[in-house]
């Protein structure tokens, strides 16, 4: 399930979702939950970042985000998966990108929440502007990054 | 008719959001058939757009998937132009 949003999310209240059936029943057939939360920090790139402002391709960032659930689940086993990111203007330590998986085994809940998080940061149409201590700027898309997707083309 | 959107520092580098175009009308694009060529074409718009466009950094999507240059266009098709992303 997937939600592209302005508004902030509970982290309390996504985890108890995941632990839920549809129905409202306990999932009991899961056995490992791996949560990942993204924060703005204070520092970027060789400078001091005051906040920031996210912008996305409304449409195109929701079907960007499914394909890459769709590829986790179909490389692993898993439960639910959650993936919330927030769009519009934040401030130091807001909560950006929310991701959630449950699975029988901690091993494929591991992998997948770093699969989709490694995809996201590649793939999903999110742009991030700063405001730092020498004015705004759209931050630069790093190597890093491309490389911690590439490593799944092996795995 | 094609909508074309450009987005982040593009969109403010260009001051332009969105574009319409008519590909079977329009003078200057009746002999663009690929995406690699409509970037091309709209690089010929004045120094701003060649220097944005012509990077090889860009990113192009047509209907919100992510394509290579040999696309080809047609009519109804919605064509975006972005930098490489930043979000997570």
């Amino acid at each position: 399930m997937i939600s592209v949003q302005t508004q902030d999310f509970d982290m309390a209240a996504e985890y108890q979702a995941l632990l839920a059936n549809t129905d409202g029943t306990s999932n009991s057939s899961d056995g490992a939950v791996v949560t990942f939360v993204g924060l703005v920090r204070d520092y970027n790139q060789g400078n001091h970042v005051e906040g920031l402002t996210l912008e996305h391709y409304p449409g195109m960032t929701e079907k960007a985000l499914e394909d890459i659930v769709v590829a986790a689940q179909s490389k692993w086993p898993l439960g639910k998966v959650r993936v919330i990111h927030r769009i519009g203007k934040l401030a130091l330590s807001d909560q950006i990108v929310f991701v959630g998986v449950t699975s029988k085994h901690r091993e494929a809940a591991f992998e997948a929440t770093q699969f989709i998080m490694d995809f996201l940061k590649n793939k999903a149409p999110f742009w991030k502007k700063e405001v730092t201590n020498i004015g705004e700027r759209w931050v630069e898309a790093e190597d890093k990054d491309v490389k911690a997707q590439q490593r799944w083309d092996k795995a | 008719m094609i909508k074309v959107l450009f987005f982040a520092q593009l969109r403010e580098q260009l001051n332009c959001a969105e574009l319409t175009i008519n590909l079977a009308e329009d003078t200057r694009f009746t002999a663009v058939s690929t995406l690699e060529q409509l970037r091309t074409e709209l690089a010929l718009t004045d120094d701003n757009w060649q220097s944005c466009l012509q990077t090889g950094k860009l990113l192009m999507a047509v209907n919100q998937t992510i394509v290579d240059g040999n696309q080809v266009l047609k009519d109804g098709d919605e064509v975006a132009f972005f930098p490489p992303v930043t979000g997570g």
